[in-house]
């Protein structure tokens, strides 16, 4: 397998609704990334492109449809589809792209507009249940939010007010993303915890926003990236692994399916230690007690113990390990495809140093992305370094 | 990069762009129906919910029962040996106070949803991490009363009035002890 490096990422903002269409988010992105690297589309060879669930926009085939914006005309084309974990996979794609020897350069897209769906787009996940045995119950999407949650919570005796200082650090660090739709400098644990009770556990603050935008990033196999920039970040391990879709099968207190997403991507990175080893960390935090979750899952804490991280200041992003120092999905956005690759783009900052005022101090040299979706049940993660 | 690039794509909109008629929209309404057929598994399990029988599937190799009852074990991949009748009663495995419907409407009572591990199924153990979970409601209950681990039974829809659905079961309600 060859080496593939990320040399290029461009975003847009994340907003609650955008004045723009699925392709022409899509294209602001890609247009950004391509010039940060100074490529034009004569240079990519391939494009990959993720959006999650079609019946957001109402058009099926949606990844076909939206791919002039993602520059795929008259170039090899395939969409990513695995729900919240698109984005982390779609640059698994591009990846597996440039380590096979097929393509040299390849850009990859995320795009993802939730704002079309009317009056909310939550309603739209009703088709993710088994037709069968639970949309006739009505669920709403919170509901496995919030029965995982309280799993959570209760096996390990965790309190709200302190899971709630995931979402007050989240949003305040995205007080310094330039397209943070909820960055706050100033909230607080009160705030959460005043905030809207929407499906208890779960409160209007410990959940991230609809919203839409995309991301792109350009990732090139070694004797490209070498040509073009000092300053590659190499794509130095992946996994992806799928839980059973009968989700009340199994115990929602961890996520085993992340371990072994991450277990894949750890060995293929040579990393035996990944709480030494790893000096960034980007995890999925659509939920607030999410991250917790993805934090164990990712072998980054002990089970029940990764509130530690940040009740001790470790996860601060001056911390020893700084976990979301873009803001996340809480305070960036989540526009769900887009949310995942953005954690991607986030890693190829700060390991370049070039993340401004969210800078991780002490020049990282490695991190960690990962995100989570379909049913309750895929893990995808990325190992980068340089 | 971030901090090379002054300014980043993206136009957000506001309510008021839409009341002045700043902003363009089309608006579209999708009406899709489908007829599913529930075949093998689900279709013995919402006959047996037509019956007032709730059941389960096991797997003689691997030693599991698991509801809804299925063609095949995911675990070893092989036909799973038979279907048996599980009690309707179970544990509370987790739950939640839900105060937004499916399409986001507010309600002052909250919906229960829960995942409820039924007897005779498989439960969650040292060697075990599978169990025979299925998701539901409570009712007849104080919200703040519900607890993980409590026992419930379920109320079913009277005889005549059951179609075969996952619905026969009305939801389910604490044993009192």
């Amino acid at each position: 397998m060859r080496k593939v490096a990320v040399i290029g990422a461009g975003m847009t903002k994340f907003v609650r609704r955008a004045l723009e269409t699925p392709k022409e988010l899509a294209w602001e992105a890609a247009k950004m990334a391509l010039e940060s690297c100074e490529l034009t589309m004569k240079d990519i060879d391939a494009v990959c492109f993720g959006t999650a669930p079609d019946a957001f926009d109402g058009v099926h085939m949606n990844g076909e449809y939206v791919s002039d914006g993602a520059g795929a005309w008259r170039k090899p084309f395939m969409r990513a589809f695995v729900g919240g974990g698109t984005g982390v996979f779609s640059s698994i794609q591009g990846w597996y792209h440039v380590a096979s020897g097929m393509f040299d350069v390849v850009l990859v897209v995320a795009e993802e507009k939730m704002s079309s769906f009317y009056p909310h787009a939550q309603a739209a996940f009703l088709t993710i249940f088994d037709n069968f045995t639970e949309r006739p119950l009505k669920p709403n999407l919170l509901w496995i939010f919030a029965l995982e949650m309280n799993r959570y919570m209760t096996t390990y005796g965790l309190k709200k007010e302190d899971i709630a200082r995931v979402a007050v650090q989240h949003k305040r660090n995205a007080a310094d993303h330039p397209c943070a739709m909820l960055g706050e400098p100033n909230i607080t644990v009160e705030d959460v915890l005043n905030s809207e009770v929407l499906a208890w556990p779960v409160q209007r603050l410990d959940v991230s926003p609809i919203s839409d935008g995309a991301v792109a990033i350009v990732m090139a196999a070694e004797h490209v990236a070498k040509r073009l920039t000092d300053k590659p970040v190499w794509i130095e391990g992946v996994g992806w692994n799928l839980d059973t879709a009968y989700w009340t099968n199994r115990d929602l207190v961890y996520p085993r399916y992340v371990e072994y997403a991450a277990r894949m991507a750890y060995e293929m990175a040579g990393i035996k230690e990944p709480r030494k080893e790893i000096h960034i960390a980007e995890p999925y935090d659509p939920f607030d007690y999410k991250v917790l979750h993805h934090l164990e899952g990712l072998q980054l804490a002990d089970r029940g113990k990764a509130i530690e991280l940040y009740l001790d200041g470790t996860a601060a992003r001056d911390g020893n390990l700084p976990v979301c120092p873009s803001g996340g999905l809480l305070g960036v956005g989540n526009p769900i495809a887009a949310a995942g690759l953005m954690k991607i783009a986030e890693l190829f900052w700060q390991l370049r140093g070039e993340a401004g005022a969210r800078q991780v101090p002490g020049n990282p040299r490695r991190g960690v992305a990962q995100a989570w979706g379909d049913l309750m049940q895929i893990g995808t993660v990325v190992v980068m370094g340089r | 990069m971030t901090s090379r690039f002054k300014s980043f794509p993206g136009t957000s909109l506001s309510e008021e762009d839409f009341a002045q008629g700043e902003v363009l929209f089309v608006h579209d309404a999708l009406k899709a129906e489908y007829a599913r057929d529930t075949g093998v598994g689900i279709g013995a399990y919402l006959a047996g919910l037509r019956r007032g029988v709730i059941l389960g599937s096991y797997c003689s190799h691997c030693r599991k029962t698991v509801v809804p009852p299925r063609v095949v074990c995911e675990w070893c991949f092989r036909p799973m040996s038979e279907y048996v009748p599980l009690r309707d009663t179970g544990v509370v495995n987790t739950f939640s106070l839900c105060y937004v419907t499916w399409d986001v409407q507010r309600i002052s009572q909250p919906e229960i949803p829960a995942v409820i591990v039924l007897d005779g199924a498989s439960t969650l153990s040292e060697t075990s991490v599978v169990m025979g979970g299925i998701l539901h409601k409570l009712s007849e209950v104080d919200p703040k009363a519900v607890r993980i681990g409590m026992r419930v039974r379920a109320v079913w829809k009277p005889p005549e009035e059951r179609q075969g659905a996952i619905t026969d079961i009305l939801y389910f309600k604490p044993i009192e002890e």
